[in-house]
């Protein structure tokens, strides 16, 4: 097994140039971040922020000063709205079933979208083994949820409404405000989730703006560390923890305090929000590029997603029609591009994306599918490089279907 | 819905750079096709047959992972110059081995392509009108686990449909 992956890796040897878009499934972390964090492993700060000796101190101080910096960053009324996590998946298990926990005297149903990430689709299938009914709210083409259904479904049983700020697959920028005023119009009881892991550095997002109850932050997302996210919960919203121990900082997540990785998404959080307009121009210029260049110069290929303003500023997902994406990943990587596919090839069931699937896709468009995600970090001739490899990287895969006919 | 690492081994990763026997086959004497593209996964096979019963040439294209085109590739080569009566023995498992092995996700490419190529076996002997005794009547488990696959592809794209009009 370690022997084929070192002959792979070997494969990729003498590459002219190599161009890393995977953000959605992990992230380099720059060496900024890397710097900020490694005093706190072993210089500064490294004892349990809960104990009375000076390292506590210390971790106590570094730990209430980075959640300061992401409360303000989210827009926060106090930093003790600030709930660290290991990840955007723990915040989401977290948000949903510490919510449905402490209501489930008040009601059973649970209200999310077709499209949200598998931490709330899987979520809520477990839920509905306990007692709780999830309905799915439908999205229109470019995955826009559709509010009138929102409206309809939200009723006196409901307790929990969770939709994500912009999609993690295919971009879309959700109308959370709007669905926010729908569901407390129907029943102000309900607790409103937001998974804003796309949308936090990404495009303007504001807790305070939108009165939100809960929203989900992830580190690495913005080019933290991996292993840390935060929970934003609303002061006076009360939520059940869903793993017990020793509390000490963090009321709702136990166990001992990972300070480095703390300071590294704060760190993160700095610098995706330093200069946040021209990174996000940036970005912006980068994706267009990138979606401009593959339209023009790849025929049959189908833009998965809306355009322009209604999009995240850094998400490219296209489906090449003719072309499987587990190969298309395959040749890309040999080529030095790193991205992707919505492919069923690439998981365990023949089921590819459920979000491409839910915007209306056939499966031969979602198995043909790429996502990439630029970041402020990328070049114009990161770009230049992606379209020169990629009709190339489509070219040979489409000639080994050959005359086959994909429908 | 979750994901496995597929560390390809070398002999998977230099058939999917450097397919051998690719191509559609002008003169072929039989072709078959397996698989279903909505699953992601569909081969074709050309073989060129001579009055001997023997492979004179094989070929195929596919539309699939590396590991589909591999298994593809493997077994055209396999089978050149063997008589159909040999060429009916090759399993999935012996398919599965000449690639030096598949992560067990993949294990259908092998099954899909094996399929394949029994399917091409019975229609040459279906067109020629004869049936040689060695040929089972009944469908054999590759074949009969490429129908499922198909067959699959159907419930779901039905199941879709039915989403779409709800």
């Amino acid at each position: 097994m370690i022997g084929n992956i070192r002959e792979l890796l070997k494969a990729h040897e003498g590459l002219r140039r190599e161009v890393y878009l995977d953000i959605e499934n992990s992230s380099m972390v720059p060496k900024e971040v890397v710097d900020a964090m490694l005093p706190y492993f072993n210089q500064h700060a490294y004892g349990n922020p809960t104990l009375t000796h000076k390292l506590g101190w210390e971790a106590f101080e570094t730990i209430m000063e980075s959640s300061q910096k992401v409360a303000t960053f989210l827009g926060c009324k106090t930093l003790e709205e600030v709930s660290f996590t290991p990840g955007e998946t723990e915040a989401n298990n977290l948000a949903l079933i510490g919510t449905a926990f402490s209501m489930k005297d008040k009601g059973k149903k649970i209200v999310i979208s077709e499209v949200e990430p598998l931490s709330v689709l899987h979520v809520t299938d477990l839920l509905n083994k306990y007692g709780f009914t999830t309905v799915k709210i439908p999205v229109d083409g470019e995955g826009l949820i559709n509010l009138e259904k929102l409206r309809e479904a939200v009723d006196k049983d409901t307790i929990l409404v969770s939709l994500s700020a912009v999609n993690h697959e295919i971009g879309t920028i959700q109308p959370v405000k709007e669905a926010l005023e729908i569901v407390k119009d129907k029943n102000s009881k309900v607790i409103f989730h937001t998974d804003a892991s796309d949308a936090y550095g990404k495009i303007p997002f504001n807790v305070l703006d939108l009165n939100v109850d809960l929203a989900t932050i992830s580190s690495y997302k913005i080019l933290g560390p991996r292993g840390i996210g935060v929970l934003y919960v609303k002061e006076g919203v009360h939520m059940d923890r869903i793993l017990e121990g020793q509390i000490g900082t963090q009321k709702l997540w136990p166990g001992v305090e990972n300070t480095p990785l703390i300071v590294g998404f704060a760190k993160a959080s700095e610098l995706a929000f330093q200069n946040f307009e021209e990174n996000m121009n940036h970005m912006r210029r980068l994706r267009d590029k990138l979606i401009d260049g593959i339209i023009g110069k790849i025929q049959d290929v189908k833009l998965n997603g809306p355009k322009g303003d209604k999009r995240a500023s850094d998400n490219v997902n296209i489906s090449f029609l003719r072309c499987e994406g587990e190969a298309l990943t395959i040749e890309l990587s040999l080529n030095g591009v790193y991205v992707s596919s919505g492919s069923a090839c690439t998981r365990r069931l023949l089921q590819p994306s459920h979000v491409l699937i839910a915007i209306g896709r056939k499966f031969v468009e979602a198995h043909g599918s790429i996502l990439m995600k630029v970041t402020r970090y990328h070049t114009e001739e990161d770009i230049d490089y992606v379209l020169e490899v990629i009709p190339k990287a489509v070219e040979r895969i489409r000639g080994i279907v050959g005359s086959m006919e994909v429908k | 819905m979750s994901r496995a690492p597929l560390p390809y081994n070398p002999k998977i990763l230099e058939l999917f750079r450097n397919p051998k026997n690719l191509g559609k086959m002008e003169n072929a004497t039989v072709s078959a096709v397996a698989g279903n593209p909505s699953c992601g996964d569909m081969i074709i096979f050309y073989l060129k047959i001579n009055d001997k019963d023997v492979i004179e040439k094989a070929s195929f294209e596919s539309y699939g992972c590396a590991a589909n085109i591999a298994t593809s590739s493997i077994v055209t080569e396999m089978i050149k110059g063997m008589k159909l009566e040999d060429a009916w023995e090759i399993s999935w498992k012996s398919v599965v081995k000449a690639v030096g092995g598949l992560p067990s996700v993949k294990f259908h490419c092998g099954i899909l392509a094996v399929g394949a190529l029994k399917r091409a076996i019975r229609a040459y002997y279906k067109n020629k009108g004869t049936s040689p005794n060695w040929l089972p009547k009944e469908q054999t488990f590759e074949e009969k686990q490429a129908l499922e696959e198909e067959e699959l592809a159907e419930i779901l794209s039905k199941r879709m449909k039915a989403e779409e009009e709800k």
